[in-house]
């Protein structure tokens, strides 16, 4: 049976993709992002999944205006990664789970969510920039991937408590899988941050570490913000936010389970115009 | 009856919704054609004649050609959208959102390092 054995949050910041892919990790702005997570890259390879479920969002990369879907999970055996306009990061093709993705799909659809099938999709920074800050430089990404996009650029974006619900879904879904696989789950986006208008550069550290509490301790509670309290407290990209909850809605307490434990949590400000989150969470 | 909208009176912040997205349409489909590194070139070798094959208003023509990030998205541009513009200009997405600000690149910057943007800001401080 497969099984969710961890799930893992990160902030996607554009500009740590580009730190890396331009050799300034030592740099001392750098070093203090980067050093959060030389932890999560030995726990990587210690508990190395053989697959991970990836929530990230589009950035107006693989959907434009002419379609966008709230949830899409990518079904492909492999995903490119895309030119954003500065040219496609220099970093390994994304290897997809066909066989996993395509049974994830049927039985969260069955449970009521209806998820758009994607079977091809470039994968942009959302995606990559956690790949990179957990898995450092290799020539192959170490696991597989199945990505799922979720539109929090058009509003209205899905509630927290919808992703949350969506989450403890993908759990079911993922241990109805015959084959033995060691799946992590990984919210990714956030924190706090503002990218427009005379408001950008927000940042709002006490929301934000509150935030980490509340996903450790009151998940359920945390899934019932609404969508103004995360634009006014923590900006109007902070909302990427909820995708976090997917992941936390996977984890094994949320299904009557064992508490999950705390492996490593890491904040810091800034990466460019954002607050930097990043947490472990081991069932 | 009007739909819910507790969003709208947050100091200089616009947000993409519906309503926006209709408005800027083709302004935004114009800035994904710049994901392709021939159109990028193309819109370097002549903006106006680039953007002229777009049915884009004259007034959103006019905000890309002068860099005006805050009036693009009052005509409904997206931030993430918009920010291929940039990329093709050479731009980071720190330089980018600082330009809707006010404050000057290095300001800005500063003012990240320094912890960021307060949630309670309110617009009118610099006004003072």
């Amino acid at each position: 049976m497969a099984r969710i054995t961890a799930s893992v949050y990160t902030s996607h910041v554009p500009a740590i993709g580009a730190a890396m892919d331009l050799g300034k990790t030592q740099e001392p702005y750098w070093q203090k992002v980067f050093s959060g997570y030389d932890f999560s890259r030995q726990w990587i390879k210690d508990n190395k999944p053989d697959v991970v479920f990836l929530v990230f969002n589009d950035h107006a990369t693989a959907f434009s205006l002419d379609i966008i879907p709230t949830f899409a999970i990518g079904t492909a055996a492999e995903f490119q990664v895309a030119d954003e306009g500065w040219g496609p990061r220099p970093v390994p093709k994304v290897m997809g789970a066909p066989d996993l993705a395509a049974h994830i799909a049927h039985s969260v659809i069955q449970q009521d969510f209806d998820l758009t099938i994607v079977n091809k999709m470039d994968v942009d920074h959302g995606l990559t920039v956690p790949l990179s800050l957990m898995c450092g430089q290799p020539k192959e990404w170490p696991f597989k991937v199945i990505p799922f996009a979720v539109n929090v650029v058009q509003y209205p974006v899905p509630s927290g408590m919808r992703c949350f619900r969506l989450g403890q879904a993908i759990r079911k879904a993922v241990e109805s899988f015959d084959e033995d696989l060691n799946v992590q789950i990984w919210g990714t986006g956030g924190m706090s941050h503002q990218l427009q208008g005379p408001r950008a550069g927000l940042i709002n550290k006490e929301w934000d570490n509150r935030f980490l509490d509340r996903l450790i301790e009151d998940p359920e509670g945390l899934a019932g913000v609404n969508h103004i309290e995360y634009v006014k407290e923590a900006g109007s990209e902070g909302i990427e936010l909820v995708m976090w909850l997917i992941a936390r809605g996977a984890m094994a307490d949320v299904a009557g389970g064992r508490k999950p434990t705390l492996k490593h949590r890491f904040y810091h400000v800034p990466a460019s115009n954002t607050a930097v989150g990043h947490m472990i969470l081991e069932n | 009856m009007s739909l819910d909208k507790p969003y709208a009176g947050i100091p200089g912040t616009t947000i993409f919704d519906a309503e926006q997205s209709r408005k800027g349409y083709w302004l935004n489909q114009f800035c994904m054609s710049l994901m392709k590194a021939e159109n990028r070139e193309k819109f370097k070798a002549d903006e106006r004649g680039y953007l002229d094959q777009w049915p884009m208003t004259e007034d959103q023509k006019l905000a890309v050609l002068s860099r005006d990030l805050n009036r693009c998205i009052a005509l409904g541009g997206n931030i993430y959208f918009l920010a291929k513009i940039g990329a093709t200009d050479g731009k980071s997405f720190q330089q980018m959102a600082g330009s809707m600000t006010g404050m000057s690149e290095e300001a800005y910057r500063d003012m990240m390092i320094g912890g960021g943007r307060p949630a309670t800001w309110t617009g009118k401080e610099e006004k003072k």
